[in-house]
């Protein structure tokens, strides 16, 4: 039966399993946004493209399932650059429909015509340019099938315009093969019976043993999995930026977050271990540090599914590229039970030395902010952060109960993802109480997206740490360029309670410390979104920190902490 | 050291944006490329030349093989593969030295194609190192122009695995 190149589109998007788009539409998706109206696929319209691919991200992290989002050509098109991108870093798979302009008037500078298939190329895990509506339906198939499968990525499909309205014949149920057969691209190794073996003897030789999970224990959905190995093992979990979550934050085998900003025991861990199993995490340079002064003792075994990370950046002696899921239920199996005494008792004696800590005044500190709304959600929540200082306090000081509930854009370091992730976030679990912990920096890129927030009534709490800086640049300047702050300060910021009314969301203008507690539990119980500008203590850094560069053993603690133990 | 890279892919528009651009945004260099179809209408051949450490040219195939429309990535041992070259080049040879560089193509083998009052134009092909030698005895009396294919590269198929590969 013959259909349109939008109705193929649609009835593939549900097909395979696509319940939701955010978007914007222009002149070239005209006829796509048509065909989605008379459908009725659920559709959030949002203030910029570059929202609606944070909140497609932010959507399918906590979810795990993916969302699709349509621009124009053009503009809307560019503008999802930099969202792809940062999906593409931290593996989150979505489906990008950008309209193009007609086939005809391809290559000929035509009104908003722009080169998406180049311009997306290197920030996507593939992409289509579509020329023929015969191919639409391979096409989208495909396309759900590159993102979700393997290591998870974006996808982008350039759709013309005349292809839009172009028919095609359509078969729901047809098998459709639209490149030679490249199955193996989506066959996931079994692990390696050798290398697992190599692993357990590596474990059961060690004394002193370390996990670090990723990102990857996360989309495996193997956090259970993991949690029976360290319980089983005794063996302390660290977990990165991406892989907070996958491990309960209040298990004494829980040491926090390495590198950069990590605890200081996790570091110390880090330095000091005689084997480090790194479970679905990349090695990023903000966890090693100097790579050669990274793990210096240790045999270091890397479960990944992309083969191209074994030994990408760090020296692997137990590489073994497969399903980290798989990978933990034989060892589960296998694993002999071992008691590493002396191990346990320096780990401990490094979490009492060196807590996470800071020092107390009058002003309001960040991380009590961030603490409260630990305390108020008792880590049940969903957590959203913009990047920046903020970023790693609220890394270094909510203790996650479960996995996914953990929103922060890692590899890319995207700035103003924290507001639309979060939006995208409480579509994907509206059963959870959303927070988005922002910087005044973070949250003005993007803000534009409380439009969407109040529109649809979707009820993120939003807590803007304002201190009147780009607070990490403003660190490292004070840090390393001894103090001489270049370009880091906003001293008119807007008043971002009154520009939240302005959206038709509720706003606080917190100054005072005892109006934090009880403004945020008068947040939480609000049935709508709301905006809290917490005036924070400006000149606040972030410890621990290893400088750029150098390796964890050169982490540096600050000043001496006075202050309450965290 | 340098490495031969064997790559066939989907026969797509595009295909080759993408095997470039990896090799451009990760920062390998590239000393040549050549493409073209495959026994299969439905695939194309890519044979790239890449310099680097070793870990960078296992790091290139690994990416390589992420690529959707790349089927295949070999890695081509100098000894275990054929690899030529085309190379055209044009020398300043007037009436005095035309003799000699008539030798010299004719002790390669290779073709004269066009011959003026004050060049010769030759065609030759052969592997990375005879290209070399040839195109280094002709850079004495002036190369004015030239173009080169680029390498292309099969493994040579049944050779015994317990056949070394010579040094």
């Amino acid at each position: 039966m013959e259909h349109s190149g939008s109705q193929i589109v649609i009835e593939e998007l549900k097909a395979n399993g696509i319940e939701i788009a955010f978007g914007i539409p222009g002149g070239a998706i005209m006829p796509f946004y048509d065909e989605l109206q008379s459908s009725g696929f659920p559709h959030i319209l949002t203030r910029h493209e570059q929202g609606a691919v944070h909140m497609a991200d932010g959507y399918a992290r906590v979810s795990g399932k993916v969302a699709a989002v349509i621009t124009t050509s053009g503009p809307g098109a560019t503008n999802t650059i930099t969202g792809l991108c940062n999906a593409l870093m931290d593996s989150v798979p979505m489906i990008v429909i950008t309209g193009q302009v007609a086939t005809p008037a391809i290559g000929t500078d035509a009104f908003q015509e722009a080169d998406t298939y180049g311009c997306s190329l290197p920030v996507t895990k593939h992409n289509w340019l579509v020329k023929n509506p015969c191919e639409l339906q391979g096409v989208v198939r495909e396309a759900v099938r590159v993102a979700t499968t393997g290591r998870p990525g974006p996808v982008v499909i350039d759709f013309p315009k005349d292809i839009q309205i172009a028919t095609a014949d359509y078969n729901p149920h047809k098998t459709t093969n639209i490149a030679p057969p490249a199955e193996h691209k989506f066959q996931i190794s079994e692990p390696n019976s050798e290398a697992i073996d190599r692993l357990i003897e590596a474990i059961e030789q060690s004394e002193k043993p370390v996990i670090m999970a990723g990102a990857g224990i996360l989309k495996a959905g193997a956090s259970a999995e993991l949690t029976e190995f360290a319980r089983r093992t005794g063996i302390p979990v660290i977990n990165t930026l991406l892989g907070l979550g996958s491990f309960p934050g209040t298990d004494p085998l829980f040491l926090g977050m390495p590198g950069m900003h990590g605890t200081a025991y996790a570091n110390m861990a880090l330095c000091d271990c005689d084997l480090l199993i790194n479970l679905g995490g990349r090695f990023d340079d903000r966890v090693t540090g100097k790579v050669d002064r990274f793990a210096m003792n240790a045999v270091i075994a890397h479960v990944d599914i992309d083969a191209a990370e074994l030994g990408k950046r760090v020296r692997t002696h137990i590489p073994i590229l497969a399903n980290v899921r798989d990978v933990l239920a034989l060892l589960n199996a296998q694993v002999k039970i071992k008691e590493r005494p002396g191990w346990a008792d320096q780990i401990e004696l490094w979490k009492e030395e060196h807590p996470l800590n800071y020092n107390w005044d009058d002003s309001i500190k960040p991380q009590f902010v961030i603490e409260q709304i630990q305390e108020i959600s008792g880590g049940d929540g969903i957590y959203v952060s913009g990047v920046g200082q903020h970023q790693m306090w609220a890394a270094q000081f909510i203790r996650f109960n479960e996995p996914n509930s953990w929103v922060s854009s890692g590899g890319l370091g995207t700035m103003g993802f924290g507001l639309p992730a979060a939006i995208g976030a409480k579509v994907g679990r509206p059963d959870k109480v959303v927070w988005l912990i922002d910087g005044d920096g973070s949250f003005s890129m993007t803000l534009v997206e409380l439009a969407t927030a109040a529109t649809y009534n979707i009820p993120v709490k939003v807590a803007i740490l304002n201190n009147s800086y780009l607070g990490m640049v403003r660190q490292w300047q004070e840090l390393f360029f001894e103090k001489r702050y270049s370009h880091v300060h906003y001293p008119e910021n807007p008043d971002f309670a009154k520009i939240a009314e302005g959206y038709h969301v509720q706003g606080f203008d917190i100054k005072d410390m005892d109006k934090v507690r009880s403004t945020l539990e008068e947040a939480s119980e609000i049935d709508g979104p709301v905006v809290m500008n917490f005036h924070v203590a400006r000149n606040e850094n972030v410890w621990p920190m290893v400088p750029s560069g150098a390796g964890n053993d050169e982490m540096q603690l600050g000043p001496e902490k006075t202050g309450q133990i965290t | 050291m340098r490495q031969v890279f064997s790559i066939l892919v989907n026969n797509h528009p595009g295909v080759l944006s993408h095997v470039s651009g990896l090799f451009a945004r990760r920062g390998y260099n590239i000393e040549s490329i050549a493409a073209g179809p495959t026994e299969n209408t439905e695939t194309t051949r890519i044979v790239i030349v890449a310099f680097g450490e070793e870990e960078t040219l296992e790091q290139i195939a690994r990416q390589l093989r992420k690529l959707y429309d790349v089927q295949e990535v070999n890695q081509l041992a100098y000894n275990r593969s054929v690899s030529r070259e085309l190379v055209l080049a044009t020398v300043a040879a007037g009436a005095d030295v035309r003799t000699e560089v008539l030798q010299i193509a004719n002790a390669f083998g290779a073709n004269i194609v066009n011959i003026s009052d004050s060049s010769i134009t030759i065609e030759a092909s052969g592997n990375d190192h005879k290209t070399r030698i040839l195109i280094k005895a002709l850079e004495k009396y002036g190369i004015s122009d030239m173009a080169r294919t680029g390498m292309i590269a099969l493994p040579f198929d049944g050779m015994p695995e317990e056949w070394e590969p010579l040094a």
